[in-house]
């Protein structure tokens, strides 16, 4: 039975991945992340699931990379330096093909920076922050119930493309409690990997279908293969030449690429006849349906594009959203960061102004609504 | 020979190891002790970290992992906490294994999961050129130790007993066949088992440190190694140089996985 | 839409407080939001638990022009207190507070934990008081959905006694 709840962000996050399956976590503590481990800790036993507290971060990830290769679905959870130190198994899991979800609530930083205050400072390193060219999924919530809904998304997405999938919480939305109406999980379509359609002897444990994404055999079904960090050609097996690297990591690029209106996902708030588009994503959204509300009694036209899917970014749209107003201007907790691929993505056509904010503290809706006020 | 080269090994020779190198030997004995123990090869999976010796996951026939450096043993606790039901065998080396794996190799020694720890000892980075490990002896010359190395090795095997082994061997590729009894014997163990597989490096180790070619460093294995037994009956004179292969240490503790099972149970009657 | 501070120290339940409120909230059909400090704040020193309360969705979820402040210690109210306006509550336990900023008019004086001890017995039921005698004065949630709230967040056995600190809390502003 559905049922009504006042929840944290962060423990919405944690039970989307039981709704959506999840029986393994591995993890490390670390604010403000740490109620995500704590929950799955007494939770997973419950559905049958393993919770395991690492000795740090790196190991934490580690676990569930190996976890994912036996056919299970995996979370880790972790924040600020834990996101740093997790970047080696990311690139893992993005050239070695192992699905993932890893749950960035991000504070304020560089370093130990402000373990309990709110940023959005990590934006850039989920997409650069592994070594290497590679493609990225990460999802933003800006509310609890979408902390709920996006991890389910985000299993969907890993096991379907079979990689890494980012979500990246801020301290607001981990931390805050609202309401939310948590179906019955039984009813929740619970995300499924594809798996190898023939024998082991006909087995190429990375041979692509059509859709750039190959059938991943769970460890211990007799299929035998191998998993490589290492370039690999479509038998698993390391093979550094140029030809296999380049077709390597072309179809791992390809594969996101080619889907990316499928996995594109934004949400328009009254932008219809707006001059000023608000282009942010995350808690500082929350502050931006406030503000534009106000700003409309003032007879102000301004809208929100708010990102759901920051990465792969959604260029497309934000060069039509160009073609419609006047102004956009990108609120975010960091120094600049989104903003440069709204910029890239509206190639000059009009003003693109950052409003940065790196004090700890959330931008107000006022603050918000002066800075499109004094445009 | 042949019928376990055709049953454990894939086709895919030549390997990457240089001519003398003891690793060959190493992974054979591995192949030997799991085909006495008649493992199922569909249920057991090899993990392995980055340096020489972790090349061997991809010459092996079985669900096979190729990690990150110094992570194989995450990767490996990650696989077994999912499916108690695989016998998961970690190939390491000593630089992977006690360097920059060194935090992971102790927690999970305390853990006492059922894993079984294969730590190829070549004294040296092989992978990279010749540069020095924790293993590396006082004052032996690396690429990175031009002068001599300062610092002093772990005995690897008093490091995992301390951190809570339960089972704890050394052997070499000279004793090959005792190595593959020891190794046997810890795969059968239920807990964390390491057995350290003392190999000669030729090329990067023994060459900087003139300890001869692959047959005098297999000479000196021989004669430096003291087995346990016979070392109850020498004094700590007798001893000075020598290093004991067997069984170090064998005890009873309950296994990690095991005693997850039974939370399960009890938060599954809760849930009730 | 209702924007309430709750202030004091770590370990004086307000955390607590601030949720059940707003889980009454919900119980009464309305949308709510709590929020509170965390960190080196959080334990022991000045901590705050907010909680906003509208018929409609309410989209930024920090207090930014309060309505009430409850401030449990001194160092709350000088802390917390500051944006509050001249028409807006300060509830202040007298227990710990002695002196509140002369430009507020609606101040509660409340003996919170001096009242909850002598007739309780213990200063542990103090942030329940509070709860009653917000919600007796602002009427932000019903009594009906409070008193249910409190009921399933308290541990079993402690029912009674919570159920007598709400009606204490009712009581003490309605003299």
């Amino acid at each position: 039975m559905a049922k009504v709840l006042l929840l944290q962000g962060n423990q919405a996050c944690a039970e989307g991945a039981i709704a959506a399956g999840v029986t393994f976590f591995a993890g490390y503590p670390i604010t403000p992340s740490t109620e995500i481990a704590e929950i799955m800790a007494k939770r997973l036993p419950e559905v049958g699931g393993k919770f395991i507290q690492m000795e740090d971060e790196i190991a934490g990830i580690g676990a569930i990379v190996g976890a994912s290769l036996t056919g299970k679905k995996v979370l880790t959870a972790t924040s600020g330096p834990g996101f740093s130190l997790k970047q080696e198994f990311i690139g893992y899991a993005t050239i070695a093909e192992v699905p993932i979800v890893i749950a960035n609530v991000q504070r304020v930083g560089p370093s130990t920076g402000q373990p309990t205050a709110p940023a959005q400072g990590d934006m850039m390193q989920a997409r650069w922050g592994t070594h290497g060219d590679h493609p990225v999924i990460a999802l933003t919530p800006a509310s609890v119930p979408e902390c709920f809904t996006l991890t389910i998304k985000a299993y969907e997405l890993s096991e379907k493309y079979r990689m890494p999938v980012l979500l990246m919480l801020d301290e607001i939305i981990g931390h805050m409690r609202e309401k939310i109406e948590i179906p019955d999980y039984d009813t929740i379509e619970k995300p499924v990997r594809k798996g190898p359609r023939v024998g082991p002897s006909e087995f190429k444990a990375y041979e692509p279908d059509s859709d750039g994404v190959p059938p991943m055999a769970d460890f211990g079904t007799g299929y035998r293969y191998h998993v490589t960090g290492l370039v690999h050609d479509e038998t698993g097996f390391p093979n550094g030449s140029p030809a296999a690297t380049e077709k390597l990591l072309k179809r791992l690029h390809e594969k996101v690429e080619r889907d990316i209106d499928k996995i594109t996902m934004y949400e328009e708030y009254k932008l219809d006849d707006a001059e000023i588009a608000i282009v942010t994503y995350g808690g500082t959204a929350r502050s931006a349906y406030a503000a534009i509300d106000m700003a409309r009694e003032e007879g102000i036209k301004v809208g929100m594009f708010r990102l759901i899917s920051v990465w792969p970014f959604p260029e497309k749209e934000i060069a039509q959203l160009a073609q419609k107003v006047k102004v956009i201007v990108v609120p975010e907790l960091n120094y600049g960061q989104m903003v440069g691929e709204v910029k890239k993505a509206v190639e000059g056509k009009v003003p693109v102004k950052p409003m940065s904010k790196y004090d700890s503290e959330p931008i107000s809706p006022k603050e918000l609504l002066e800075f499109v006020k004094n445009l | 020979m042949e019928k376990l080269i055709e049953k454990y090994y894939r086709p895919r020779l030549p390997h990457i190891w240089c001519p003398g190198c003891g690793n060959g030997i190493v992974t054979s004995s591995i192949i030997k002790a799991i085909d006495k123990l008649g493992l199922d090869q569909d249920k057991t999976v090899i993990v392995s970290g980055i340096g020489c010796s972790s090349r061997a996951s991809g010459y092996l026939n079985f669900d096979t992992v190729h990690s990150l450096h110094g992570r194989a043993l995450p990767v490996a606790t990650g696989i077994k906490l999912a499916d108690p039901e695989l016998n998961v065998i970690v190939i390491t080396g000593d630089g992977d294994g006690t360097a920059i794996g060194g935090n992971h190799f102790i927690h999970t020694a305390r853990r006492n999961i059922n894993l079984t720890v294969i730590l190829f000892n070549n004294n040296i980075y092989g992978m990279t050129g010749g540069q020095y490990s924790p293993l590396t002896p006082t004052d032996s010359k690396a690429t990175t130790a031009p002068y001599g190395t300062l610092e002093r090795a772990f005995d690897i095997a008093e490091l995992a007993k301390a951190a809570g082994a339960t089972y704890v061997a050394r052997g070499t590729a000279f004793h090959a066949n005792m190595l593959v009894d020891v190794i046997a014997k810890g795969i059968s163990h239920d807990g964390f088992s390491l057995i350290e597989a003392v190999t000669q490096c030729p090329i990067y180790f023994g060459r900087q440190n003139k300890k001869g070619d692959a047959s005098a460093m297999l000479k000196t294995q021989r004669d430096n190694a003291v087995t346990v037994e016979a070392a109850k009956k020498l004094s700590p004179e007798q001893l000075e140089g020598k290093f004991k292969i067997g069984v170090l240490h064998q005890s009873e503790a309950p296994e990690y996985t095991k005693q997850y099972q039974a939370i399960i149970d009890r938060a599954q009657k809760g849930a009730k | 839409m209702i924007e309430m501070r709750l202030s004091g120290s770590g370990g004086q339940g307000l955390i607590l407080a601030g949720i059940i409120l707003a889980e009454a909230a919900l119980l009464d059909g309305k949308m709510a939001i709590q929020s509170q400090s965390y960190g080196p704040e959080a334990r022991g020193g000045a901590s705050k638990s907010e909680v906003i309360i509208s018929e409609k969705a309410i989209h930024y979820p920090k207090v930014t022009k309060p309505n009430l402040v409850l401030a449990m210690t001194q160092e709350a109210v000088d802390k917390y207190s500051k944006d509050l306006p001249a028409d807006g509550i300060l509830m202040i336990d007298t227990t710990f507070v002695k002196k509140v900023p002369d430009h507020l008019k609606n101040v509660y004086h409340l003996p919170i934990t001096e009242k909850v001890t002598a007739e309780l017995g213990k200063a542990l039921f103090a942030n329940i008081v509070a709860l009653g005698a917000i919600v007796a004065t602002t009427k932000a949630v019903s009594v009906e959905s409070i008193t249910t709230a409190i009921l399933h967040r308290v541990p079993k056995g402690t029912e009674d006694i919570n159920k007598r600190a709400l009606e204490l809390g009712i009581a003490l502003v309605a003299k």
